[in-house]
């Protein structure tokens, strides 16, 4: 791999940018692998990598149905926090944060990482008091988070609704300094080409049909473009996982969901941090192209269509527009969905199965983007070592049997309130 | 918009409905031998399947009443609603 510098920019443009390299090769899948990861999103990708670069294994695939960052990786709303109250949560995604930090320059390839805080804002005494008690359970586990007053965010976000009659009147808010975002897009592609210069061969438009198990040990997957032997299969594919782990026989605690997003036409730059709604389900950050990139409620009924329904969007806006009135004048440009993994405590599960050399990593409700690296890491390590790593053995799937489950919110298992 | 048609009203726009998840999740029988399984599977395992679903929903701002519906989950096309004493 030609390293990517001011230098190779400089060469190239003079070049008339007709020399560049490929950034990942386009192999056909051999008979044979160490690993097989099945899945070819951030999680796969980011899984990969860190087995190549950590663990020694050389010799792996990546089996990926579609293309390369085509479903949640590039459907996502891109933010990036470790803003959570349980112990397991706020130790797993802090690592990632701290993980995010340097992957840049880690990957060679800019991702983007914008640390340009993420402020979830109350709407009334007790949600502060509420938002007072996470922010204590974070600094607790050394992660950074300031409690700011009505006056202090009114300085952050002007022009949020501030007037004497707001029907959800803003009292303050819960800053994680460090939350922000990183262009989705560069993380698929910027772990995709340095796993390709490890060696791992990254093979696009190759559907997993079935596995082949003897004794209760995965032998090999059976594909698109024909059988492959293997010890080793990671499952990283959120959205269809039921569909694979059904040719397991498992089932599992997730349903499938619709998640919608959309993004408003470019503006001039008027917000600089990530900003969450607390009355309701709505969040908003600003692209660096400018347009405002808005989310909030999954559509509410078990989908596998990648596209929801209007009712959803509009239900999203008004809350949008209840906080940021001028957000009224703008137009959409564009709406899609993605499938999410709901599990049934809202937290993800990375861990062994029943079948011997067969690895799940699933599960990650709407918050799979910011874990990216950390779960390729933990998952990486659980696929090598057949154990898993310390910060995910909480996310382990017999919680759900022991009774330890990770319910953040607290919702129980109605999976499409949340 | 998904266009739902209660068993009791007709049909209806989406924003009148509340959803009510898995309609074959069974609750074990009471007083009967129940392994910890048999209560896992009941709270928290879902079949999940990529096709037709039987769901429930709620005419939550119309005439309240429960219904179960059949639905494809990959297209969102509604093949049946009906009562919640009617079978398939």
């Amino acid at each position: 791999m030609k390293k990517y510098s001011v230098f190779s920019l400089v060469k190239n443009a003079l070049n008339h940018h007709k020399d560049w390299d490929v950034a990942w090769r386009d192999p056909e899948p051999k008979k044979e692998y160490e690993a097989v990861i099945i899945g070819g999103g951030g999680h796969g990708l980011a899984t990969a990598y860190y087995l190549a670069k950590y663990y020694d294994l050389k010799n792996i695939a990546i089996l990926e149905k579609g293309w390369i960052g085509g479903g949640n990786v590039g459907r996502n709303t891109t933010i990036l926090r470790s803003n959570y109250m349980h112990d397991a949560n706020n130790l797993f995604y802090e690592q990632g944060m701290q993980m995010w930090k340097g992957l840049s320059q880690e990957l060679n390839y800019n991702v983007m990482y914008s640390p340009r805080g993420i402020l979830n804002l109350a709407h009334s005494d007790a949600q502060l008091n509420a938002y007072a008690r996470r922010g204590n359970s974070m600094r607790l586990n050394g992660i950074d988070a300031a409690l700011l007053g009505r006056e202090e965010v009114r300085k952050m976000i002007p022009f949020a609704d501030f007037t004497e009659n707001a029907r959800f009147p803003i009292f303050g808010g819960l800053l994680q300094p460090i939350g922000g975002t990183a262009r989705h897009d560069a993380v698929a592609w910027g772990y995709a080409r340095a796993a390709d210069d490890m060696g791992v061969d990254i093979i696009q438009h190759c559907e997993v049909n079935g596995f082949d198990i003897e004794n209760g040990k995965v032998i090999g997957v059976q594909t698109s473009k024909g059988n492959i032997k293997t010890n080793k299969v990671g499952l990283c594919v959120a959205g269809s996982t039921s569909i694979l782990a059904e040719k397991l026989n498992m089932t599992l605690p997730i349903e499938a969901h619709v998640l919608q997003a959309c993004v408003s036409e470019p503006v001039k730059p008027l917000l600089d941090g990530v900003v969450t709604f607390g009355a309701g389900h709505f969040y908003c950050s600003q692209s660096d192209k400018g347009e405002m990139v808005m989310g909030g409620d999954l559509d509410g009924y078990n989908s596998y269509a990648q596209r929801g329904n209007l009712p959803t969007i509009q239900h999203v806006l008004t809350e949008g527009v209840a906080l940021f009135p001028n957000l009224s004048r703008l137009k959409i440009l564009r709406t899609w969905g993605g499938i999410m993994d709901m599990s049934m405590d809202g937290s993800p599960i990375i861990d062994k199965t029943h079948i011997e050399g067969v690895f799940l990593n699933c599960g990650w409700c709407y918050g799979g983007f910011k874990a990216t690296p950390v779960s390729g890491l933990t998952f990486a390590h659980t696929i090598a070592c057949n154990e898993p790593h310390e910060l995910s053995v909480p996310f382990k799937l017999d919680r759900f049997h022991t009774g330890h489950l990770i319910d953040e919110k607290g919702l129980g298992t109605k999976t499409w309130i949340s | 918009m998904l266009e739902i048609k209660c068993p009791y009203c007709g049909n209806r726009s989406q924003n009148e409905f509340a959803y009510g998840g898995d309609a074959t999740v069974k609750r074990p029988e009471l007083n009967s031998e129940i392994s910890d399984q048999d209560w896992d599977n009941f709270v928290y395992y879902r079949k999940n399947p990529r096709g037709n679903h039987l769901e429930l929903w709620h005419h939550i701002s119309g005439c309240r009443q429960w219904f179960k519906v059949m639905r494809n989950t990959a297209t969102h096309d509604i093949i049946q609603t009906m009562e919640m004493k009617e079978n398939l």
